[in-house]
């Protein structure tokens, strides 16, 4: 009895949306012509009909990190292939966690044939719009997803760490660094572990401050965060924290404006962020774990292009296919000494000799084998 | 003949009513021009009229001769019209200066020239014996002197013609006085001034000459010199009205509330009442004079059940009723008619019907298991409103839109409808019209000759003289002196309160 | 004509019409067509049963956030806590929900049931605070938020999980969301709290105006002194007050926890589901079909902006200031009350 009225008034309710979506269609007839109609795809489409879009996380399309990075990966693939943005390529932008859902499933909607997810805080919304959808393509950044129609795109980001900790700890004058994460996770645990396990490979008395600011667009707490540490006496600081890491950026040269004798230094993430540490004449960028998102994020539109989409895959990028590196810019600051330094390293790393960390566990175990 | 102000054939409507009809005012320089009405008998909108806060519908205005047209309080305050509220418009936490130049601030450069204003305000309060310290934080400051604020920043702007709104109403007899004083040195130096005022012992010390209002229409104006205190209040009322409220002697019976050694703290946890001793009986209205202060507020909250007692019994009857909850109290059979009815008496956001349950809506009929009958509470409501001669366009109107005759009239109907054994009156007629106080202390009479113990508090020595069958002098938290209305003075009683313990000890 | 009940009605109407003027002018002068612009929103809202769910989905929140302090400010009560009580409401029903395996006619109702209690519990120590203390409520309530974030995410990772970011699912016994209206309207996370938001809505205009209860929580509100004076406990009442607005947000809570989500993950700041009640409450001028009306307008802006910036290239930050823009509008109804009835003086 009770259940047959639910019905009815969802019934009433689900019958007035139909009537306002009517009222919608008839209204935006010209703007959104021939939505319904095709939404077969086959493997095999030209350049022409190919569409692909992402889906940011908070961080938002301009975060000067991996969002924005994916971003210009996406229009290079655009250029490439003569898309149009808007209609070939396209962005939805999430203002908070319950918007990735609805914007994947507008992507769909919208026939886009590749849609990404950028960001681990997007895998469970992705995995369950894929599931509902199986006749579109996905991709998900930053972590594993499972489903035939996912492709997971991961990087050795311990490794670039890895580096970057060999760069900080030859750099540093105090023997104190520090390291800001955003959310805790897994994820930003693997940046820290390569972190500390480079800089410890070079000096293992090295002082190391971890902090993680529990979000991923938070500049005030950013800037907070890294004021406390320079006063701390650490020289240096490695952000993995995306938007918020811009508050890090600020404080480095705030101080830098106040003090140009101040030796502070910032080590940047997913871009080259050498640009973000310019102020007046100095860079206080040493360096950037460059993980080349937008590379990535290309050769998988390109090949789903192709129609060799790897559904279900785990495709891993690191140093070896150059989709990890140390950003070498800011040649003031990164001494040849430092450069060959890292470079040894990074042989290391290649030919096996060292096996970089990336869990809270396998750091341990590094540790203990200094 | 020089007039500085004329309003002529007033008219202005709301919805519903007609608030003025046919008014006129004319306003001579340099003269105190008194604006007498009862309550909500229009003499507010009619000055709202004037200071542009409302339109008239029909009427003109002339200012020293000339017509005009008031769209706004800054036009009147170009033609140096000046309004003194009733309701302070300060600022606390300012100083007097800051208050005074707020809104038209003498500057240096992009500052507030505090120093020059300070020293203008100073002139100024000089000039016209206002006495005012110009540094002073307004919160610091007694109420007589906020008002010598309001006064100041009236002057300050310019203003020749001054408004009135019934300055007295928050004022101590002393302030009072004061208060005369100062309106007079501002006419002699020029100025004019409108007092809007029912009270008529004023206009008679200090009026030339008085308009008055009832119900809206414009009765006339008389030259106070020729006239005394009865013709006015007549006029006012349209009848003829009794100062002193006939009552048969009263019949006192068995003892309904008696007191013994009360003991009760303030909220600053200072002793306020020392070891009181009372009782009132049935059929008698007991009065308890006394200087503001000395521990009168503290001993009807402890009564009504809204403070503790630390020592002492009260006992209603034969039950025991000390530091029972306000709502046990209640249920006892002890009504209370608040002093501050907008603080304590109603709830003003509530329509007027509501109000009339505020201590009874969770009992039958008025609700049944916690579910509310509005149906029942109004139909009690209109019978309220009827018998006390509520005047309100309806049961649903909030109670905040009526005059304080006529809330004060609802309270009263509310706390006596109880029939409750013992009726705590505090300040029952506190800045009402004589039409208003008449009607209250007839009820009051009347509970009294049915049988009901009335315990009265009030400020107002004739009040006390008039309605009391006895007078319980109150001083320093205790009763000093007990006396018969018949068979005192108001200069005994005056030296009572002042704790002169002249004769007749204690009559426990 | 103009009576005030219509011009309370009329207000928060010519609010609304003013935001959206203003927002079409801002688009205008950033460059962008304000006709696509609202014609994106419309279609990302209901331009079709997709979009029309999420709608509801995002409607259903706001509906209980709002009548939370609405209720609030109706007792006289500003209740800037709603956030943290949708915090652990959320909590409290997620953790039944994966907890337990009961049947649905037991399950559903506990977890929805415990959200309430968690929300009230919230509620009921600022309430107390303020009773017994006279704490005012604002600042408590802004600091239990930050208590309810933090100690949510670690009791996500440590005692729920065991070091996950995110719970499990609810039990399917323990769920709003249905296979059916989802695949009605093609996998929307709408849900039943839809029915659970509007049936709330009647609890509170019932309670408010109906019972006793309502009447002495209104008239403290109105007036502490007043109601002491006439019997009526306040510490009481205010205590009684916090805790039904807190159970309101509660619920909002478990509408995410146990319909949109399903789950609940650590979250690195606030999901303003709270503070945009205090929005829709305001706009809904504290009265529940006001509430409801508010939430509708609020889910449908949010949702439908999303569209914005894929079709009509419009930054979806523009409805934030056209939803700002409202609230300006609303909270100096002052003005508009001036110009309805200048409006009104000159066409008699």
């Amino acid at each position: 009895m009770k259940s047959r009225r639910f019905l009815l008034i969802l019934a009433l309710l689900l019958s007035f949306g139909l009537v306002l979506a009517a009222c919608g269609s008839s209204d935006e007839a010209d703007d959104s012509g021939g939505d319904d109609g095709e939404s077969e795809e086959g493997g095999e489409q030209s350049g022409e009909d190919f569409s692909v879009a992402m889906v940011t996380d908070v961080g938002g399309v301009d975060d000067k990190s991996f969002n924005q990075s994916s971003w210009e990966g996406l229009q290079a693939f655009g250029d490439e292939n003569g898309l149009e943005e808007g209609e070939g390529y396209d962005y939805a932008q999430s203002d908070s966690e319950g918007d990735y859902t609805t914007n994947l499933s507008r992507l769909v909607r919208q026939d886009f044939n590749l849609i990404y997810g950028i960001g681990y805080l997007l895998q469970p919304a992705l995995e369950e719009v894929a599931e509902q959808n199986p006749e579109t393509n996905f991709g998900l950044v930053d972590s594993v997803a499972e489903g035939d129609n996912i492709v997971s795109i991961t990087f050795k980001e311990h490794e670039g760490s890895f580096l970057a900790g060999v760069a900080a700890a030859l750099k540093t004058e105090t023997d104190k660094i520090g390291f800001i994460g955003g959310e805790d996770g897994d994820l930003i645990r693997k940046f820290e572990s390569g972190y500390v396990a480079g800089a410890k490979s070079v000096n293992p008395d090295i002082e190391i401050d971890i902090k993680y600011a529990e979000s991923f667009a938070a500049a005030d707490k950013g800037k907070l965060i890294a004021s406390n540490m320079y006063n701390n006496d650490i020289d240096v600081i490695y952000h993995a924290s995306g938007a918020t890491g811009n508050g890090v950026f600020a404080e480095a040269k705030d101080r830098k404006q106040n003090n140009s004798d101040e030796n502070i230094w910032v080590i940047g993430v997913d871009r080259d962020q050498h640009e973000e540490g310019q102020i007046d004449g100095n860079n206080i960028t040493l360096t950037s774990m460059v993980k080349r998102v937008d590379v990535a994020v290309n050769e998988v539109a390109t090949l789903t292009m192709e129609g060799e989409f790897p559904g279900g895959e785990v495709m891993e990028y690191g140093l070896d296919d150059d989709a990890i590196s140390i950003a070498k810019t800011n040649e003031d600051a990164m001494t040849e000494d430092i450069v060959s330094k890292v470079d040894e390293w990074k042989e290391k790393i290649a030919n096996g000799e060292v096996e970089v960390p990336s869990t809270d566990e396998e750091l341990e175990e590094f540790e203990s084998s200094l | 003949m020089d007039y500085v102000i004329e309003m002529l054939n007033i008219r202005k409507e709301f919805p519903g009513i007609v608030a003025n009809n046919n008014v006129n005012l004319q306003v001579k320089e340099g003269e105190i021009h008194a604006l007498l009405g009862e309550n909500g008998a229009g003499k507010s909108t009619l000055m709202n009229v004037l200071f542009g806060l409302y339109q008239p519908e029909k009427g003109e205005i002339k200012v020293r001769g000339e017509k005009v047209s008031v769209s706004d309080p800054n036009v009147a305050n170009q033609l140096g019209i000046g309004m003194v509220h009733q309701h302070f418009m300060l600022v606390d936490t300012f100083t007097v200066t800051e208050n005074i130049v707020l809104g038209s601030e003498p500057r240096k450069g992009v500052t507030v020239d505090i120093k020059k204003a300070e020293k203008e305000v100073s002139e100024l309060s000089k000039r016209y014996g206002l006495n005012v310290d110009p540094k002073a934080k307004v919160r610091d400051i007694s109420v007589g002197m906020q008002q010598r604020v309001e006064i100041l920043k009236t002057l300050y702007r310019g203003a020749d013609i001054l408004i009135f709104d019934e300055p007295t109403a928050v004022l101590t007899p002393q302030e009072i006085k004061e208060l005369i004083n100062i309106m007079k040195s501002l006419v002699s130096e020029g100025k004019s001034i409108i007092l809007i005022t029912h009270k008529l012992k004023e206009i008679m010390q200090v009026c030339d000459r008085c308009t008055v209002i009832r119900k809206g229409e414009g009765i006339g104006t008389v030259d106070v010199s020729g006239t005394n205190p009865d013709e006015l209040a007549s006029l006012m009322v349209g009848r003829e009205v009794n100062f002193k409220t006939e009552k048969n002697p009263a019949e006192p019976k068995e003892t309904y509330l008696s007191i013994h050694d009360l003991y009760v703290k303030d909220s600053r946890n200072v002793e306020m009442v020392k070891g009181l001793n009372l009782n009132v009986r049935a059929g008698e209205i007991v009065g308890i004079a006394g200087i503001d202060g000395n521990g009168q507020s503290e001993l009807i909250e402890a009564i009504a059940g809204l403070r503790k007692s630390q020592a002492g019994t009260i006992t209603l009857h034969d039950n025991v009723i000390t530091n029972l909850s306000t709502r046990k109290v209640t249920r006892a059979g002890v009504s209370h008619i608040p002093q501050d009815r907008h603080k304590y008496g109603l709830v003003l956001d509530f329509p007027i019907g509501d109000n009339m349950v505020l201590q009874t809506y969770y009992q039958q009929p008025f609700s049944k298991k916690g579910v509310m009958n509005f149906k029942n509470i109004y139909e009690k409501a209109k019978a309220l409103i009827k018998e006390f001669d509520v005047r309100t366009p309806n049961e649903l109107t909030k109670a905040r839109a009526l005059s304080g005759g006529n809330q004060q009239k609802a309270i009263i109907g509310r706390e006596i409808d109880r029939s409750p054994d013992l009726i705590i009156a505090a300040q029952p007629t506190r800045g009402l019209d004589v039409g208003a106080i008449e009607f209250i202390h007839r009820k009051l009479i009347g509970e009294r000759d049915k049988g009901r113990a009335v315990l009265l508090l009030s400020f107002e020595l004739d009040e006390i003289m008039n309605l009391s069958d006895r007078i319980a002098v109150m001083f320093d938290g205790q009763i000093i002196a007990e006396v018969k209305p018949e068979e005192t003075n108001e200069q005994e009683l005056g030296l009572l309160m002042a704790g002169n313990k002249v004769k007749k000890e204690g009559a426990e | 004509m103009f009576n005030n009940r219509t011009i309370n009605v009329l207000i928060p109407l010519i609010s609304v019409i003013l935001g959206l003027l203003a927002g079409a002018v801002i688009m205008l002068l950033f460059g962008y067509n304000p006709i696509l612009g609202y014609g994106a929103l419309w279609n990302g809202a209901f331009g079709d049963s997709y979009f029309f769910g999420e709608t509801i989905r995002m409607v259903t929140p706001y509906i209980l956030s709002g009548l939370a302090v609405a209720f609030a400010l109706r007792t006289g009560l500003l209740n800037i806590g709603v956030e943290g009580q949708v915090f652990v409401g959320w909590m409290a029903s997620v953790w039944i929900g994966v907890a337990f395996e009961l049947p649905m006619i037991v399950h559903l109702p506990l977890a929805v049931s415990a959200a309430a209690a968690a929300g009230a519990f919230w509620g009921f120590i600022p309430g107390i605070l303020k009773a017994k203390l006279g704490v005012h409520e604002v600042i408590v309530t802004i600091m239990m938020n930050y208590i309810a974030l933090y100690s949510t995410n670690a009791i996500v990772r440590h005692v729920i999980t065991d070091g996950e970011d995110q719970t499990e699912r609810v039990a399917p016994s323990a769920s709003l969301a249905s296979d059916w209206i989802a695949e009605l309207t093609f996998y929307s996370r709408m849900h039943y709290g839809i029915l659970i938001a509007v049936f709330m809505a009647l609890i509170m205009w019932f309670i408010l105006n109906k019972t006793t209860r309502g009447f002495e929580l209104r008239s403290v509100g109105y007036n502490p002194h007043a109601s002491n004076y006439a019997g009526m406990s306040v510490g009481k009442n205010i205590v009684l007050a916090m805790m039904i607005s807190g159970a309101f947000a509660g619920l909002a809570g478990a509408m995410e926890g146990l319909g949109t989500y399903g789950y609940l993950a650590a979250k690195s700041g606030f999901t303003n589901i709270g503070f945009e009640g205090i929005a829709v409450a305001l706009l809904g001028a504290n009265t529940a079909i006001g509430v409801v009306l508010a939430a509708f307008l609020f889910g449908t802006l949010k949702i439908g902006a999303l569209n914005m910036p894929t079709v009509a290239d419009v930054p979806t930050e523009l409805v934030e200031i056209v939803i700002a823009l409202i609230i300006f509008f609303v909270a100096s109804s002052y003005m508009i009350r001036w110009f309805i009835l200048r409006f009104k003086k000159e066409g008699k």
